[in-house]
Formats: structure tokens, C-alpha cells, sequence
């Protein structure tokens, strides 16, 4: 155990998961309150030992389905006593409300914290139709403003365009962003919980349908129903507990340039290189020393992005990275998105790969356990969410 | 196989405020309106009221040559809405006077095949007037076309 940032105080003690699937026609909220409830007894507290609460995007979310409860919302329906909560979208992604958990646990702010994420993204399509799904209210939102009237409506057309420039510059191939769908396709064939488990091939990847060049079908991951919640603890406060605590090792938070989708300087690179650099300088471990990797991968070449960014290849260099998807398998030198990803395993929205990292380090991934034999296990697991001006880091460890 | 401009029958259109207006009504006079700081005279999009690079509020629009380069461009092959059928390209132009500098568009009257990162570019609008919302132009790109020589772009850069 290192130093790091919360000089080793902030520790993750459980983890949970609702039912996940498409369209299962579920509330926000009844999903938030299964994950909520199930993290919170995996890590052997009851409701009343919770403190903290924290979540992302938090109210106000331009699109129906992209937040299935606030936190607020949690905390009334489950007669939570906090003394620190929070909630917000201009963080570091996803899992930035993780990280501003442990900020509170290691001052003192909070002794267990749970820090959720919902999505009913599946059943919002399907009751209300795509169209209403983008535009409530028939206006543009400012996010699309500058987008939409050139018939760019979706991520898959904005990041289409940093990819296209990637495989400009880098010789990045659509083979090597197939490596990435196939990869998370073959773990989520192990993972009983993963939305699309049959199994898919090269050829298939490159014969399924474009969505925007150079993304296919299979490049995009899979809108779907579910919540995933951790419960974030101070070390002290966590003595007695049933889980060996996950060590919260650093965090990665860094934006250094405007937040847009279209103006960094240096277009074959995003905000996940800024949040990576400050993931590094908080810490003495370095990308070597990860045993297993859940980069985000609500597209394939955001997964590129952070291996880019993580410096698991020099800049430029993943797709050398990606001509073997043997590293990436799970006897591989870094196993990737052990659980099937957002890609196979259903858009949790970066949660879930966070959830899948403890799952890791805990042991416990049954089939697709990195190590193979039961009870084996990695000791540092990077997780980093986000694309375009969305991103941040944590690096756990086990010890 | 060249696609031939024709306007669609609706588009999305935005609903500018405040530093965001110039850019969207430059095209009634046919001019790409670019916010650029008085200070250190570097261009920056989208508009602002602070340059970000010196910090200086002694910044506003101004004309720019309407002429860029393909930054970088995606093909769309799904239908979003009826009135954009796919295929169609989306691009990042970067700007002549200043090529850090992208305008984020759509390019037509092009084969999508043929579209190159590099490719030569120029501006034109597309006037919409919503039923309810607010009259805009969409600054369109389309390619040099090829009798036009490096002598009149620079010409029209004066
Ligand atoms: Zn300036």
C-alpha cells in the first residue's frame, strides 16, 4: 500500500448490482434501492451505519433514462442519516462522486459512503421513442446546439471523428478496434449477467452494419437498465467487516484544456490524457504494475483513448497493443474489461466497470477470473471511465 | 459517386444567445463570423467572452475567409432523421487563417468515398427560418472546386 492521495484511508468495502438487462421496465429508483441496498450489505452494514451519500449526474439530466434517481431520492426512501452528500456532473466522469467519497472519508467527513449510478436508458427508449429520448421538449440541447443541425445527433458521430483522425495519424486499424469488441464479447460469454454473451467473430464485426465510419454496430455498447453501487469507507471505520477493504491507490481528475468534443489541441487525444497524468502523479505505482484494466468502452476506440492515455503503449502505438487480443484475454498480461464491458455487458455507465474491478481483486469472478483457479486474484486494477471532455481514474489495489 | 447538394426539407436548428448569435447570423451577409481575442489576435471557437489563451475580455467576431482544410470527417450511415437520409458526411474543418481553430459541420456535394483528411474546403449557409424559433445560418462546406488557383485563394484572404 502506497501513500497516494488519501494516504491509504479511503478503502472500498462492498459492492452491488441490480438486475441488469434491456428493457425491464423498472423504475430508476427500484433499481438504485436494489444496487444501494445489496453494496450495502455485501460490505456488512445496514443502512442506518451509512453517512455519506454521493452520486453522478445528480438532478437536472438532459436526457430521459441517462439517471435513474438522485441523491436525495435515495436518501429519502431509505431514511438515510447523512453528515456528507453530494451529487454532480462536472466531475471526473462517471466515478468522479467515487472519488470525492474518498476525498470525504479520508477527512473525516463521512464513515461509509454509498456512491451510486442508475440508468433505465432501454426502458426509456422503448416507452417514449428515440426521438424524445434526444430532444425533451423538441429544443436542442446546448450540448448539441453545435452539432445536431449538421445531422451529427449521437457520441457515435462526435467520436467517430477523433477516431477517424487516430487511424489517420496512427495506422490505427478497424481490425484493432474489433479486437477491443471481441474481447468484451468473449468475457461477457463468462459472465452469466452480461446483456449479449453469444459469440462473435472478426467477420462478424466487419460485416455488421455502419453506424458512423469507421463505427459499426459492435463498436457501440448496449443502452440497457441497471444501477451499481460501492460502499466507500474510511480504513478505520471499516475494521470487523466481512470484505478484505480494496485500497483506493490514486485517482486520476486532471481537465487542462476546454471542455469540448472538438477543440483540444491535439485531436487524437481527449480529457482521458489529463486525467491520467494526475492518476500517475499521485501515485508510485505505475502502468506496469496493473494486473487487470476496465477502461471505458461505450465506444470501442474510447478504449483505445485510455490505453493511449494510461501509457500501456507510447502515444499513437495501441493499435500494436490491439494486434494480438491475447494480451487482453484473461491469461493475458492485461486482461481488459473482464465482465464484458459496456459493449457486451450492458451500459452501466462506467460503473459497472468499477464494480467489476472489486469483483477482480475480491476473487470472485467465477468463470472469467483473471488468474483462472478459484480463489486467485490480481492486486492492482485500473479502472477509467469517460470520453470526449468526460474522464477519470482510480487505481485500486488489494493490498 | 458524387452526392449533388440539394437542401433537406427541415433540419435541427439551434437557438443562439448572447456570444453564440454572430456565428449563426454571419451567413445572412455570407460570412463565417470567427471570435478571436483584439489582444493576442489568435481566433478560438466556440465563442466566448474571454480570450482562454491570454484572458483578455477584448474579444469579438470577425469575418474569416470561409476557407479550411478536412481536420477529420465521419461518414454517417444511420438514419437519424427522415429528413437526412444516410450516407452523409460530418466534419471538422480547420480553418485557413488558423487551423487549431475547427468549425464542426457537414460536408456536401461530395462522393463520401472520396473525402480525404486535408481535403480543401470552403463555406456556404444555409438559411432556415423555424415556424417558432430563431432564424439562422448553418455554415455548410463544400469542396474547392478544382479551377479555382492558389493565386485567387490568397487573393480572397486580403
Ligand atoms: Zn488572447
Amino acid at each position: 500500500m502506497s501513500g497516494g492521495p488519501f494516504d491509504g484511508k479511503a478503502v472500498i468495502t462492498g459492492a452491488g448490482k441490480s438486475q441488469v438487462g434491456r428493457r425491464l421496465m423498472r423504475g430508476g429508483l427500484d433499481l438504485t434501492l436494489e444496487a444501494s441496498l445489496r453494496a450495502i450489505a455485501d460490505a456488512g452494514l445496514t443502512p442506518d451505519d451509512i453517512d455519506g451519500v454521493a452520486s453522478y449526474p445528480g438532478p437536472g439530466a438532459p436526457q430521459r433514462g441517462f439517471s435513474g434517481a438522485d441523491v436525495h431520492e435515495v436518501r429519502n426512501a431509505l431514511g438515510l442519516r447523512t453528515s456528507w452528500y453530494m451529487s454532480g456532473i462536472e466531475t471526473a466522469g462517471q466515478i468522479g462522486p467515487v472519488i470525492e467519497a474518498c476525498m470525504a472519508v479520508t477527512l473525516g467527513f463521512a464513515n461509509h459512503v454509498l456512491v451510486f449510478r442508475s440508468v433505465w436508458e432501454s426502458t426509456a427508449q422503448a416507452d417514449g421513442g428515440r426521438a424524445s429520448v434526444l430532444f425533451d421538449g423538441g429544443k436542442l440541447p446546448p450540448h448539441m446546439a453545435w452539432t445536431a443541425p449538421f445531422g451529427a445527433l449521437s457520441p457515435a458521430n462526435w467520436l467517430a471523428l477523433p477516431a477517424q483522425r487516430y487511424m489517420h495519424d496512427h495506422g490505427l486499424t478497424r481490425e484493432h478496434l474489433g479486437t477491443v469488441a471481441l474481447t468484451a464479447r468473449r468475457h461477457a460469454a463468462l459472465n452469466p449477467d452480461a446483456v449479449f454473451r453469444d459469440p462473435l467473430s472478426m467477420e462478424d464485426y466487419l460485416g455488421a452494419r455502419m453506424i458512423s465510419e469507421p463505427f459499426g454496430l459492435y463498436d457501440c455498447d448496449v443502452p440497457c437498465d441497471g444501477a451499481t453501487a460501492v460502499i466507500v469507507s474510511r480504513r478505520d471505520a471499516a475494521a470487523g467487516l466481512p470484505r478484505h477493504p480494496l485500497t483506493v491507490e490514486s485517482a486520476g481528475t486532471g481537465m487542462f484544456e476546454r471542455a469540448t468534443w472538438d477543440q483540444r489541441i491535439d485531436l487524437t487525444t481527449m480529457a482521458a490524457h489529463d486525467a491520467a497524468a494526475t492518476l500517475w502523479d499521485r501515485t508510485t505505482l505505475t502502468s506496469a504494475d496493473v494486473d487487470v484494466a476496465q477502461l471505458y468502452d461505450g465506444f470501442t476506440f474510447l478504449t483505445v483513448q485510455w490505453l493511449d492515455a494510461l501509457g500501456f503503449a507510447a502515444h499513437g502505438e495501441v493499435g500494436a497493443l490491439l494486434e494480438d487480443g491475447a494480451l487482453l484475454a484473461l491469461d493475458g498480461d492485461l486482461p481488459l474489461n473482464t465482465s464484458g464491458g459496456q459493449l457486451s455487458g450492458g451500459r452501466l455507465h462506467g460503473m459497472g466497470l468499477l464494480h467489476e474491478a472489486c469483483v477482480q481483486l475480491w476473487g470472485e469472478g467465477q468463470e472469467r477470473q483473471v488468474g483462472g483457479a478459484v480463489g486467485s486474484r490480481p492486486d492492482v486494477a485500473v479502472v477509467a471511465v469517460g470520453g470526449g471532455p468526460v474522464a477519470g481514474a482510480m487505481l485500486l489495489s488489494h493490498g | 459517386m458524387a452526392q449533388t447538394y440539394t437542401r433537406p426539407d427541415f433540419r435541427l436548428t439551434p437557438t443562439p444567445e448572447g456570444d453564440d448569435v454572430v456565428f449563426w447570423t454571419g451567413g445572412e451577409d455570407d460570412r463565417l463570423m470567427i471570435h478571436r481575442c483584439r489582444s493576442c489576435e489568435q481566433y478560438f471557437h466556440p465563442p466566448a467572452p474571454a480570450c482562454f489563451r491570454c484572458r483578455s475580455r477584448d474579444v469579438a467576431s470577425e469575418p474569416v475567409s470561409g476557407r479550411g482544410r478536412v481536420a477529420t470527417f465521419t461518414v454517417n450511415r444511420q438514419p437519424w432523421l427522415p429528413t437526412l437520409p444516410p450516407p452523409y458526411v460530418i466534419v471538422l474543418v480547420e480553418l485557413e487563417e488558423q487551423p487549431d481553430v475547427r468549425i464542426f459541420s457537414q460536408l456536401v456535394d461530395v462522393d463520401p468515398a472520396e473525402v480525404r483528411i486535408g481535403d480543401e474546403v470552403e463555406v456556404f449557409f444555409e438559411h432556415w427560418a423555424p415556424e417558432g424559433g430563431t432564424e439562422v445560418w448553418l455554415p455548410l462546406f463544400r469542396p474547392v472546386p478544382p479551377s479555382v488557383d492558389a493565386a485567387t485563394v490568397s487573393g480572397e484572404d486580403a
